[in-house]
């Protein structure tokens, strides 16, 4: 298992390749190729860690703001896309269960806004873990799901709603027997809310039997992960299978293990909104994937 | 994984049992230190041990299920109220190390950490 960055991206190719670029900048990084274009092109937009109902004027004086700019940079792409994905923590935790679901009444009003017509969710432990997903369920349906869209075949893993991230036999099993109609050159993407490797435990970024789950996909050879949790971007391989991580709309958190608490990176004056951002990923449908970082205020 | 599983099994004793005394003492080669965890914090939060020396921790919770996860020694338990779990490990590098609750437990849970730090 390794950690990859930008440079690597090359390597990847031909595995479930990757090619990163900027949304700040038109050109790709890196070799400058993008995957061949083909009938089943499609590109879908990856938020995450809205965590709405969150408060800390010095972490994000624009908290009830940010999550409303994210819904209109992703209206105002060029280019519509399939659809969108939150990856977990939609709301900010509270032992309160009534405010829980005020929390993701509003948080579902807000993104209703979204000018596409099919957005996907999935719980973080912000949402799920005190109340082993209840209230999320009554908001947003199932926690673990899968669903086909031009030839891959995506599946939502639930790691949070037990409090101990633990996705559990049964589910690992659902998963197995999911995945076994399909070939081993079938195109999968999961989306699950923590690594499913150990990232780094000491700050909880894990899933306790997230490696019986990679157990699992290591037969296919098609296996891409994109999750949240982190609050950054993050690319890893565990074996053929990459793993990337989105940025939050809230607040980011500094990267594993580089200071004694993950504690949030405080907001910048000069650079607002500095380290938010979403995601565009373009796919081609056969494992290759153009990932595209966009800042909040721009489309 | 089962690397993993293997070292905590053999690294880490969960015992329950009632405890009483210091918040830290050594007899011997031993080190028995009692640990509180409570929403959102640990105490204490800093302990520091001697390289070699087996470390007792005895951790009890003041109100909710938490977690004790220190993997840099492959430690980790359940920590439920109403009872003392027993940790014990033998440190085997110096330096300082975190430890967290990994049962997620409310709006503070993030903040729930601690440091051991080994020395000679």
């Amino acid at each position: 298992m390794r950690e990859i960055n930008r440079r690597d991206f090359m390597k990847l190719a031909g595995l479930g390749g990757v090619i990163f670029a900027s949304g700040l900048h038109s050109s790709v990084l890196g070799n400058g190729d993008t995957p061949p274009s083909t009938t089943d092109d499609f590109h879908f937009v990856q938020l995450s860690d809205t965590h709405w109902g969150f408060e800390g004027p010095a972490i994000n004086p624009d908290a009830k703001g940010t999550l409303k700019k994210a819904v209109a940079a992703v209206n105002s792409l060029e280019e519509k896309p399939d659809f969108v994905v939150f990856t977990g923590d939609l709301t900010h935790t509270t032992d309160d269960g009534r405010v829980r679901r005020d929390r993701m009444a509003e948080f579902r009003d807000i993104v209703a806004g979204l000018n596409v017509k099919t957005v996907r969710f999935m719980a973080g432990e912000h949402d799920a873990a005190l109340d082993r997903g209840n209230a999320y369920q009554e908001h947003f349906g199932d926690l673990n799901y899968t669903f086909d869209h031009r030839g891959v075949h995506f599946v939502v893993l639930d790691n949070v709603s037990d409090p101990q991230a633990i996705v559990g036999q049964a589910q690992t099993k659902w998963l197995e027997q999911d995945l076994k109609r399909l070939k081993n050159d079938a195109t999968i993407v999961v989306l699950t809310h923590r690594p499913l490797f150990d990232l780094y435990p000491q700050w909880d970024w894990s899933t306790r039997d997230g490696a019986a789950v990679i157990d699992v996909l290591m037969p296919y050879k098609n296996v891409t992960v994109f999750y949240g949790h982190i609050h950054q971007e993050h690319h890893y391989l565990t074996g053929h299978i990459p793993h990337h991580a989105a940025k939050s709309l809230m607040f980011p958190l500094p990267a594993p293990g580089s200071q004694p608490k993950r504690a949030p990176i405080p907001w910048d004056q000069a650079a607002p909104y500095k380290g938010l951002g979403y995601r565009g990923v373009e796919a081609d449908g056969r494992g290759q994937y153009r990932i595209i970082e966009r800042p909040i205020e721009k489309g | 994984m089962k690397r993993k599983i293997a070292l905590v099994i053999a690294g880490l004793a969960v015992i329950l049992a009632s405890s009483s005394g210091d918040a830290m003492k050594a007899a011997g080669s031993e080190t028995t230190v009692k640990v509180t965890a409570k929403k959102f914090q640990y105490s204490p939060a800093q302990i520091t041990v001697k390289k070699g020396t087996q470390v007792v921790l005895e951790i009890t919770s003041e109100d909710a299920k938490h977690g004790f996860n220190l993997p840099d020694f492959g430690v980790r338990a359940d920590v439920k109220p109403g009872a003392v779990t027993r940790v014990t490990f033998i440190p085997d590098k110096t330096g300082t190390f975190t430890f967290a609750c990994d049962v997620f437990c409310g709006s503070g849970h993030e903040d729930m950490s601690g440091q051991l730090t080994v020395v000679e």
